[in-house]
């Protein structure tokens, strides 16, 4: 197991190499010379010559790669061109509010998503059935940022449940920051009101983050439960006399929940990426909506160091499922 | 034996080809899912075929200007109502079926060439060509597709030439896994083997004898492709970063339609329910065809 542990560690750091060799090369596929970009348009060519110097871009490609390398190591991660805020700083404000909002969104998936998967599973091909399993049908083809206009539509606009946008109220004063999770910090700071309005605040996006994943999930817990329900453990447990809920929650769910972690696991992921529409819809202040406008202004060092920390969270969603499944199921060790 | 074959017909020389479609039609034909999947898939490929007939009003899609009709609700005359410049809605979402199936054949066809040949390779040659081919890959795989088509974008500017082009850079690594892993499982069939033993050369082998053994899973996948690289596509819009204005494309529209809620709804309803719909349409077109293709490997 320690060996699994490790190679996979080793993998990791591998792939966050690579991810990094392809931020680099995005940054030199870029149209326009970034020295003369860096001068400004008055500069005599001697000014962009010495540019080029100072930021080692006359050297070779792996050399640059090396600085590039050694300036990302020592949190040196440039400048925003429009705000000439430092893009690490920046980074640090808007993380955390991705990650409530994703951490948020993957507990109504799994609050929802195991208990229809199973019910789906259990009433097979009743009209409850047929009735979630539509759910999942649209789920995966349901355009996300869509759905969070369509709930704002609905729920915001028409209904007044929620509010449209934002993490609490522009009036409110976010609480003291110790997590930078409005959420708990609130809690801890006591400030209870603040944490019911936070709450408000983030039950919409999440919904409709979590509504693609809710579909995968459902998909494969009902599929696994499917498959366990046939055991001869499971018949076995039922010519014993066992009650339903017994067998359905202790035996059968038990077993169906690897592979249905696997998927929690990769949803996770996949809602890192699609943070990005759900953030742009509610205005919610995340690293995605950060992304994105810095993509439209062409703003280049954000979107990279915004890719760089997105992908660096996926791959290590991806390393924590590996090593979970691998410590509950001896077979994947062995294959690796 | 060769005169006892001339005297067979056509239909006897193909005899279980033959059944074997016929089986493939009438399973799929009996389930329900898939038959709607192919329903829509045909609506929608036949709309972006006659689009520039069918549409009441063919300028509104290329960008004119009608201010005393804009913002108009849903009507007769607008099926879909109009929008802030005056557009019949209705029009511009049929045109829209047009972009929409060109980015997805694009997207999809330029991943499944540089994704196919790729899985071949690597998985036919093994070795230190499969270490290299298949790290790249888990790599592209490691990070969060929309996120690296956004920074692709972000660096090349925005625009749908671009966002197809990121995409499909985004898209490939898909195929090469999908690719590798069946090749890996045929390449010691008896009849590569056969071959092999006959001396047939490699590109031979890998083209003639082990792509067609690979199309069914390459086949479903593209599939639901087609539906997920339009879900891409209009994200991209949507954000700004693809297709740009006055060109119909359902995501960019939707950008521009959500500054009009909520009083004026119809105008991001419309091209959100046409993405969801196409993207069900080959979502289940693909499911159905895995079914009969590809059975094992039902979810």
């Amino acid at each position: 197991m320690l060996w699994f542990v490790a190679k996979r560690c080793i993998l990791m750091v591998a792939m966050l190499l690579g991810l990094l060799v392809i931020t680099f090369s995005i940054s030199h596929i870029a149209p326009g010379d970034p020295a003369a970009l860096a001068a400004g348009p008055d500069a005599s060519k001697e000014m962009i010559e010495l540019i080029r110097k100072e930021y080692g871009l006359d050297k070779s490609l792996p050399e640059q790669f090396y600085i590039y390398l050694k300036a990302l190591l020592s949190g040196n991660w440039g400048k925003s061109i429009h705000t000439t805020h430092e893009v690490w700083d920046d980074l640090v404000e808007y993380f955390p509010a991705t990650v409530e909002l994703v951490i948020f969104s993957i507990f109504i998936t799994v609050i929802f998503g195991v208990p229809l998967g199973v019910l789906s599973a259990v009433k097979q091909n009743t009209r409850l059935d047929h009735a979630i399993r539509t759910i999942t049908v649209a789920g995966v083809a349901m355009p996300m940022f869509w759905l969070g206009l369509m709930g704002q539509l609905f729920f915001a606009l028409k209904l007044g449940w929620f509010p449209l946008g934002g993490r609490i109220n522009m009036m409110t004063d976010p609480p003291n920051a110790v997590t930078h999770f409005i959420l708990i910090d609130s809690l801890i700071a006591g400030e209870f009101g603040t944490f019911f309005e936070a709450m408000h605040h983030i039950i919409l996006p999440a919904f409709a983050l979590s509504f693609p994943a809710l579909a995968s999930i459902i998909r494969v817990n009902r599929a696994e439960m499917l498959e366990t329900l046939k055991q001869d453990y499971i018949v076995n447990a039922r010519a014993q006399g066992l009650s339903t809920y017994r067998i359905v929650v202790h035996y059968a769910l038990k077993n169906a929940m690897l592979p249905t972690m696997a998927m929690i696991g990769l949803r996770f992921g996949w809602m890192l990426g699609g943070t990005v529409l759900v953030e742009t819809v509610f205005d919610w202040p995340g690293i995605g909506l950060y992304a994105v406008g810095a993509a439209i202004d062409s703003d280049f060092e954000p979107i990279m160091g915004a890719t760089i920390v997105l992908g660096f969270f996926f791959m290590l969603a991806n390393l924590i499922i590996d090593l979970t499944y691998a410590g509950l199921d001896p077979r994947v060790r062995e294959q690796i | 034996m060769s005169t006892e074959v001339a005297y067979l017909t056509w239909r006897q020389r193909h005899h279980s080809t033959i059944r074997a479609v016929r089986l493939y039609a009438r399973t799929f034909a009996r389930n329900s899912s898939a038959m709607f999947g192919l329903f829509l898939v045909m609506l929608i490929v036949i709309t972006a075929i006659i689009a520039p007939w069918i549409v009441p009003y063919p300028e509104d899609a290329i960008g004119a200007v009608h201010l005393d009709l804009k913002l108009m609700p849903p009507s007769w005359d607008h099926w879909f109502g109009t929008d802030e410049v005056g557009n019949d809605v209705f029009t511009r979402v049929i045109m829209g079926t047009r972009i929409t199936l060109q980015i997805a054949c694009t997207v999809t066809g330029i991943a499944i060439l540089i994704g196919v040949p790729l899985g071949m390779i690597a998985g036919y040659t093994g070795g230190y060509t499969q270490e290299v081919i298949m790290r790249i890959t888990d790599i592209f795989l490691g990070v969060p597709g929309l996120i690296l088509a956004i920074a692709i974008v972000g660096a090349l500017g925005p625009g749908i030439i671009n966002a197809m082009l990121a995409l499909s850079l985004v898209w490939w690594p898909g195929y090469v896994r999908l690719v590798q892993a069946k090749t890996l499982s045929i390449k010691n069939d008896i009849y590569v083997q056969a071959a092999q033993s006959m001396g047939a050369k490699r590109l031979r082998i890998v083209f003639v004898h082990i792509l067609p053994n690979c199309s069914s899973p390459i086949i479903v996948k593209a599939s639901m492709d087609m539906g997920m690289s339009i879900l891409g596509a209009a994200s991209l819009g949507f954000l700004g970063l693809g297709a740009q204005p006055p060109e119909p494309e359902w995501g960019s529209m939707i950008s521009i339609a959500r500054n009009y809620l909520p009083d004026w709804w119809w105008y991001s309803f419309f091209p959100g329910l046409a993405i969801f719909l196409t993207v069900m349409g080959f979502n289940l077109l693909g499911d159905g065809l895995r079914d009969i293709l590809d059975p094992q490997h039902r979810e």
